[in-house]
């Protein structure tokens, strides 16, 4: 691979002035028409042969080269009056103001001139930004006398667009280059205007530059009509009326047509800069759309900025539907052989690997492990067919670089946007697999966010040895089991996972030998050395952990209990982990879930990033196992609470209305009190939302107490944390609950009612919204429709979420990119600023801390204390 | 305490380990609750050591991008809706994504500003004091200490009789309510606690304009502070504020200067400076992301408001600060803005020196970040 051999140092900005233009110009543009009758090409015309060519077939008639490898040549218009370049109409308007109409000086005192001068050399010696002095100078140059000649001074007024107006009298644009031309070299400087690449007067343009062709290449379509860039439409539009005021100046035209004609000419320029000036109209197409001109190239999220600069369209890159394989290391991606024989990996070609390449040529780009192109050391591309591959094979020899296929055991890059964190791109070992999506393991869905129902997600192949080795040792996904934004785990079991681990952990879960051997050969383990009677679960998973790994931490499903009878715990959530064995407690979310692991946690920080793959591919594989051997299934009889409960949970809700209804009556008759700051109303409000959400809550509290976590798969599930929440059970089987829009319940809808069922001003708790059904019951009509009101501002809160922190991370994101760590510690910025003497004020990395911390000073002295025996 | 913090940084110093401060105090503490003894601590703090070793931030490493996104991409995450009680339940204060908007965009003006008060060690449970303070900064209109008031159309004039118990209620001095209402109202008559006002002209439209001002005359509180409520929170007696003014609430007697603080990051600078505003901004955003229950690490938000706070003033992020006062023209023209800065820097005669990350992807270049900031030099053998 060939390496950086040029550097680009720096780019200078600057301004062409006329000449430039005329310098650069290989021809003069006259004709306002593109091609003849024949279809070839006009003389003078804008598409001038000489102006450079695109078909590959014809030679550039000024450089000689190939279409395709010329670049295009400029050619000019002599515009027969000048005209204002839109972009500069605001600083031509500024520097008028600020310079004397009659001697051209700059309206300073020397003394200030002196001030100013001695201000910007300091700032253009630190390259610092020149934006506020220079609006400073405006500012005091806006004088209505000349310290210099003494003239009074007509006020400048700009008229937007482009009219610059002095006192009543419009100033035409030959009138402003005529000022603009006055101003001296030392003035231009304090004006905002570099003497050393740009004079003010070029600022009002006197002969236009016309792009190549490359740079607007007309479309033949399919019908043979030929389509011409909006760039060549506004060129026509130009010389057209330019030709006609040079004819109309010529003949002694009245001074109004020539005038009309040198304002239409002036906004055909002005468009031709920019189509989305304000004030002016925009030039539109035949068929209304506006033209797309040249500030539209390059502007915003479509423009050449952004989406071509900024972001770039690449080879050896690949996209297709995801799928699960759990029975894939989450190092791996399932790569569909369609696609492996697709994208390449070149390798050179040595005198150890020749057989191998051969080999790869030998089978071609048909068969599997083949290869598609050989390129020559003379970077000659050739690609392997059926009949040439004897001849290539041959002729094969060290220096050769061969296109291989994609084989197992490659690295490649795998990304699915929206790419919001670095772990949105994460490298994968390939695995070859039949059939046409990507295989992924399912604990890497939280890193990317992605979920099976027509994601897709993109590969991209890396090109050389080093890319490769960096992002096996920087990218790979094991070692982005940490997060940097909190120093925990974001990879790790979810949904079957954990509800696995914990049908596999639970007190009552005992196997026989046999199914305990079944289950860990499924996990890959080796067959233990213990033979003979039943398996605990526990004594199963154990197998998994390091054998020194000592840790206690409360599980997922901790009822929080007033007193903690820590190893007797009756839920069996005290876990405890002494010398690689499970004592006590179950297997949950905090086990190895993403974003809560803690034994995942302790894994990779105490015994590195392969353990904690190893132990995260086993302990899924294993919870799989388990969960398919005891079997797992939930339906809505999960959710199916005893008569009793419901008699006592419809009391409950019955006594929250009528207290409602107390409320509102107390209200009503002037005795409710206001708390302190807050209307009536606003108080009357706060208190049924609060009895409401207390009623909600208990009738809740009622129905989880008939749940039994041993019997109840979906229990299972909430409890444990591998999906959904209590909350969702009890809304399915007790009260679904207040539906509320803006942070408060239903108001609005009719006059001063929500439903026409209801009474006007009524404030109770049916009314505005309460859902007293469970969604098992099924919601009536009316509770269904507020039910979709919350749903809907649910709907588009989302839509308006995802927009605004978009920017916000775009805004952010380029902000401070430009930071890094230099050798000594600091943080700098790219003009070599210090934003940090020493990184977050102590040098830690937060994806390598303990949750921020450099360590848990706690742990590590209990740690030390088992140690020693105490 | 001060004993063990000096064992401490003797160990430390015996083990050549450079351990920032708050290492130091933590240590110590840790060493006083589980009183180790000397073997211990030593074993401790070479454990400790090491693993600082270890946790160090790689040189190179991309950390303003990472701190962008551990910042940005929860961000999907929050709530949008504006208002929440947060804590206080009798005040609104702006939270979840638009209140971390406005932390970054600097936002001259924001929505919900509110302030905490509180006070001095033996003024703290004095609520009479903390009460009298509360009407001082609360603001009370006219109409809130009047008994009765009423338009009189016979007279062509206002009347109003002051409620004592009301002023009493506020703590409020008679003769401060009618100087204010001397200054405002020329033609007031003061007659004890009954007033009347007349108006300049004699119609109704100017009578019925002229009520409405007297009952909307301000008789007390500061500036920009609206509501105030009075909590008791952990045996002590804090004000929360709706509006803020922190300038003028730092100036009464009793209220405590070094916990009292609002939520409006360009009055901190004002008032306190830029380590004030730089450790505002950092409370403030760290605040929004726990109350939503993310957790981010405080060196991404701390490098944030480093960033925003680094030449002196607080600076937003995005086109009116550091993003448009950045020195290269490429990166400033494919954020926002292109055409402007492209046109500007040809005027100016800018140079690019292409030290940025954007600028070298422009131009296809590596960015000088991490792997891409440090090269291989061979030593020539001749």
């Amino acid at each position: 691979m060939k390496g950086v051999l040029k550097k680009i140092s720096q780019i200078d900005f600057g301004f062409m002035s006329p000449e430039d233009i005329r310098k650069m110009t290989v021809t003069k543009i006259i004709t306002p028409d593109t091609y003849d009758e024949d279809g070839y090409p006009i003389e003078n015309g804008l598409m001038d042969p000489r102006l450079g060519v695109i078909d590959p077939s014809l030679k550039c008639r000024t450089c000689g080269s190939k279409g395709g490898d010329c670049q295009g040549h400029f050619g000019s218009i002599n515009l027969a009056r000048a005209v204002i370049h839109v972009g500069f109409a605001d600083t031509i308007h500024k520097i008028l103001r600020s310079t004397c109409h009659s001697c051209g000086r700059i309206k300073l005192t020397d003394s200030e001139i002196n001030h100013y001068q001695e201000k910007m050399d300091y700032l253009m010696k630190n390259e610092d930004s020149l934006t506020n002095i220079i609006k400073e100078i405006y500012t005091t140059a806006r004088r209505d006398k000349c310290p210099h000649c003494e003239e009074e001074q007509e006020e400048v007024k700009i008229d937007k667009p482009i009219s610059i107006v002095e006192g009543n009298y419009k100033l035409t644009p030959s009138e402003v280059r005529e000022r603009l031309e006055l101003i001296s070299d030392s003035d231009s400087l304090l004006l905002g205007v570099n003497p050393q690449v740009a004079r003010p007067e070029w600022m009002v343009l006197t002969v236009l530059p016309v792009p190549p062709v490359t740079v607007r290449p007309s479309i033949t379509l399919e019908t043979g009509e030929r389509s011409e860039d909006d760039l060549t439409h506004k060129l026509v539009d130009i010389i057209r009326i330019n030709q006609r005021l040079k004819e109309n100046m010529e003949a002694g035209a009245p001074q109004l047509i020539v005038e009309d004609l040198w304002e239409l000419l002036q906004y055909h320029v002005t468009t031709y800069f920019d189509n989305e000036a304000s004030g002016v109209p925009p030039a539109r197409h035949r068929s209304g759309r506006p033209l797309k001109t040249l500030a539209q190239r390059l502007k915003g999220k479509e423009g050449r900025f952004r989406s071509n600069l900024s972001g770039k369209r690449v080879n050896f890159s690949a996209r297709t539907v995801i799928s699960p394989d759990p029975y894939i290391s989450i190092n791996e991606v399932g790569v569909p052989d369609l696609i492996a024989k697709e994208v390449t990996v070149p390798v050179y070609v040595t005198d150890w690997n020749m057989e191998k390449m051969k080999e790869y040529i030998r089978n071609g780009s048909e068969t599997h492990p083949g290869a598609n192109y050989v390129i020559r050391p003379d970077e000659r591309k050739i690609r392997i067919y059926e009949e040439t591959k004897e001849a290539i094979i041959d002729k094969l020899e060290p220096g050769f670089l061969v296109e291989r296929h994609l084989k197992d055991g490659d690295i490649v890059l795998f990304n699915r946007q929206p790419s919001l964190h670095r772990m949105s791109m994460m490298a994968h070992e390939v695995k070859v697999l039949p059939y046409k999506t990507f295989r992924l393991n399912l604990c890497v869905c939280p890193p990317y966010n992605a979920d099976f129902d027509g994601d897709e997600m993109n590969m991209h192949i890396f090109q050389t040895e080093e890319s490769q080795a960096e992002a096996k040792t920087l990218m790979r996904v094991q070692e982005h089991i940490l997060s940097p934004r909190f120093g925990g785990p974001i990879i790790g079991g979810i949904h079957d996972h954990i509800s696995g681990a914990y049908l596999l952990t639970r007190k009552k879960a005992i196997f026989t030998e046999e199914q305990a051997i079944q289950l860990l050969r499924n996990a890959n383990l080796s067959a233990p050395d213990r033979t003979g009677d039943t398996w605990t679960g526990k004594e199963i998973f154990s197998l998994l952990l390091p054998d020194n790994l000592n840790m206690v931490y409360r599980a997922e499903i901790c009822r929080k209990c007033d007193e903690c009878l820590k190893r007797e715990c009756e839920n069996d959530a005290y876990v405890v982990i002494e010398d690689g064995q499970l004592i006590s407690g179950v297997i949950d979310e905090k086990a190895f879930g993403a974003f809560a692991g803690k034994i995942l946690d302790h894994i990779v920080k105490e015994y590195g990033t392969d353990r904690a793959r190893e132990f995260l591919d086993a302990s899924t594989k294993l919870a799989i196992a388990a969960i398919m051997n005891i079997g797992f299934t939930t339906s809505t009889n999960d959710e199916e609470i005893p008569e009793e409960a419901q008699e006592r949970i419809e009391l409950h809700l019955h006594k929250a209305e009528e207290k409602v209804d107390q409320l509102i009556e107390a209200y009503q008759n002037h005795e409710l009190e206001a708390l302190p700051g807050r209307s009536l109303e606003e108080t009357l409000e706060m208190r049924i939302m609060q009895v409401l959400g207390e009623a909600r809550d208990k009738s809740g509290e009622i129905a989880e107490s008939y749940f039994d976590i041993d019997e109840n798969h979906a229990a299972i599930m909430a409890l444990t944390g591998a999906r959904g929440s209590m909350l969702n059970l009890t809304q399915i089987s007790a009260c679904v609950g207040q539906q509320s829009v803006r942070g408060g319940r239903i108001e609005r809808g009719y006059n001063e009612r929500t439903l026409p069922h209801f009474k006007k001003g009524e404030l109770g708790a049916k009314a505005r919204g309460f859902v007293h059904s469970s969604y098992k019951e099924g919601l009536d009509p009316i509770e269904f429709f507020f039910h979709a009101m919350g749903g809907r501002e649910g709907l588009v809160d989302t839509a308006i979420r995802t927009a605004q922190s978009g920017y916000m991370q775009r805004r952010l994101v380029n902000a401070l990119q430009d930071l890094n760590v230099k050798e000594d510690g600091k943080v700098m910025d790219n003009r070599g600023i210090i934003i940090q003497s020493t990184y977050g004020e102590d040098g830690v990395d937060p994806a390598k801390s303990d949750y921020g911390k450099v360590v848990d000073l706690e742990k590590l002295i209990e740690e030390m204390r088992i140690k020693s025996g105490k | 305490m001060q004993e063990t913090i000096e064992k401490v940084t003797k160990v430390v110093k015996k083990k050549r380990a450079k351990f920032p401060e708050s290492y130091i105090h933590d240590l110590a503490v840790a060493a006083e609750k589980h009183d180790l003894n000397d073997d211990e601590l030593d074993e401790l703090i070479r454990k400790v050591k090491r693993a600082y070793e270890r946790a160090k931030v790689e040189r190179g490493e991309a950390v303003g991008t990472v701190a962008a996104q551990s910042v940005g991409e929860p961000g999907t995450q929050m709530t949008m809706r504006t208002f929440h009680y947060a804590g206080v339940a009798e005040l609104n204060v702006t939270l979840g994504l638009p209140r971390l908007i406005e932390i970054v965009d600097a936002r001259k003006k924001i929505s919900t500003p509110t302030m905490t008060i509180y006070f001095e060690e033996d003024k703290r449970n004095d609520e009479e004091f903390v009460r009298t303070i509360a009407n001082r900064i609360g603001k009370s209109n006219f109409n809130d200490i009047l008994q009765d008031f009423h338009i009189n159309f016979a007279e062509m004039n206002v009347v109003a009789e002051l409620d004592e118990s009301k002023i009493q209620d506020k703590r409020l001095e008679y003769t401060d309510i009618i100087a204010r209402i001397e200054k405002a109202f020329k033609k007031a008559l003061i007659d004890n606690s009954i007033l009347t006002f007349e108006p300049s002209k004699s119609n109704i439209r100017e009578l019925r304009l002229l009520a409405d001002k007297v009952r909307d005359l301000q008789v007390s509180g500061v500036k920009n502070i609206g509501k105030v409520v009075i909590r008791k929170e952990e045996d002590e007696w804090v004000i929360h504020t709706e509006g803020s003014n922190l300038g003028a609430v730092l100036k009464m007697d009793g209220v405590d200067k070094v916990r009292t603080t609002t939520n409006d990051i360009h009055e901190i600078e004002k008032v306190l400076g830029i380590e004030a505003a730089r450790n505002a901004i950092i409370y403030e955003a760290q605040r929004t992301m726990e109350e939503q229950g993310l957790s981010v690490d405080v060196r991404h938000i701390m490098l944030v408001a480093d960033m925003m706070t680094s030449d002196g003033s607080v600076k937003s992020i995005g086109r009116h600060g550091i993003s448009g006062e950045k020195a290269s023209v490429l990166a400033r023209a494919s954020f926002e803005e292109t055409g402007k800065h492209l046109l500007r820097a040809s005027i100016r005669g800018e140079i690019d020196h292409l030290s940025g990350i954007i600028e070298n992807i422009i131009i296809g270049q590596p960015i000088p970040l991490g792997t891409g900031s440090v090269s291989v030099v061979m030593k020539q053998n001749k």
